[in-house]
């Protein structure tokens, strides 16, 4: 069963992936990117991390996909780019070989290195084990609001920050005399 | 019967999040729209993201899982702030490639 969520899960991934970045219009392309954080909501499910999964659908596809259509629409810029021709010629060379090399280096130390990894932490409390539907939610609660209580609330200051840096690029600028 | 199914491993998630990582790596090397540019970007984080909670649950660690947390925050912002900056600048001037960019002056 696991199987045939993770094969359903990476075709929508991979799809996603590749439709971002071959696709010429920017507005299939933000809905390639839904698919592939769909796809990842349902690995992180598949993994029993159902509160992420929440925060990637609601967060991701539901916010921050929706900004990226607004201002594509609101630029104007919803309209193909021509994808056939290159400004310079060995770009898309290098940025393969690149490519390829960094997957190579990846798939070696994954490889060789996931053996290296052994369960040492306290455990995940999962809901399958448990009878409690909202265990990993309250097993990440107690995490974030007592160890990392200080990071928390410092995230709570950079989302102000960039709320208000936002307002004040993007709002039209008065001509100053 | 359970002796057929193949279960998929930490390693198969591990190798599914190095292709995404490196599609969204290619993607911003070679594309020149500053947004679709973007949207690689969040394709890479998601492929971290994918590899945290893997992580998390073969050290049967709840740590992964949080630290993702922080990431999507981090990401959330990033993003705001990434399209304000473009919105800024296309206000000036029209062009929609990468290389019109290439100068910090307003």
């Amino acid at each position: 069963m696991e199987l045939f969520v993770f094969v359903c899960a990476s075709i929508m991934i991979l799809a996603g992936a590749l439709g971002v970045v071959l696709r010429s219009n920017p507005v299939h392309a933000a809905l390639s990117l839904v698919l592939t954080l769909f796809g990842v909501a349902v690995l992180f499910v598949a993994q029993h991390a159902e509160f992420l999964a929440a925060v990637q659908v609601i967060v991701y596809a539901g916010a921050i996909v929706v900004l990226f259509l607004f201002v594509i629409m609101l630029l104007g810029v919803d309209r193909a780019e021509d994808l056939s021709t290159e400004p310079l010629a060995a770009q898309r060379w290098i940025a393969g070989v690149l490519g390829a090399a960094m997957l190579g280096l990846l798939g070696v130390a994954i490889l060789t290195g996931v053996d290296a990894v052994y369960p040492r932490g306290e455990g995940i409390a999962s809901v399958v084990a448990g009878d409690n539907p909202d265990a990993n939610i309250d097993q990440l609660a107690h995490i974030i609001f007592s160890d990392y209580v200080v990071a928390f609330e410092v995230t709570s200051v950079l989302l102000l920050i960039a709320v208000v840096g936002t307002v004040l690029l993007a709002r039209k600028r008065k001509e100053v005399k | 019967m359970h002796a057929l199914v193949i279960a998929p491993t930490p390693t198969w998630y591990l190798l599914l999040s190095a292709l995404l990582f490196v599609i969204g790596m290619v993607g911003v090397m070679v594309r020149r729209n500053p947004l679709i540019m973007f949207m690689c970007i969040e394709l890479m984080l998601n492929a971290v993201n994918l590899s945290f909670v893997t992580l998390g649950r073969r050290l049967d660690d709840i740590h992964g899982q949080s630290i993702v947390f922080f990431v999507m925050v981090v990401a959330a912002a990033e993003v705001v702030v990434g399209l304000g900056i473009i919105v800024s600048i296309m206000r000036r001037r029209s062009g929609v490639n990468a290389d019109d960019l290439s100068e910090l002056k307003g």
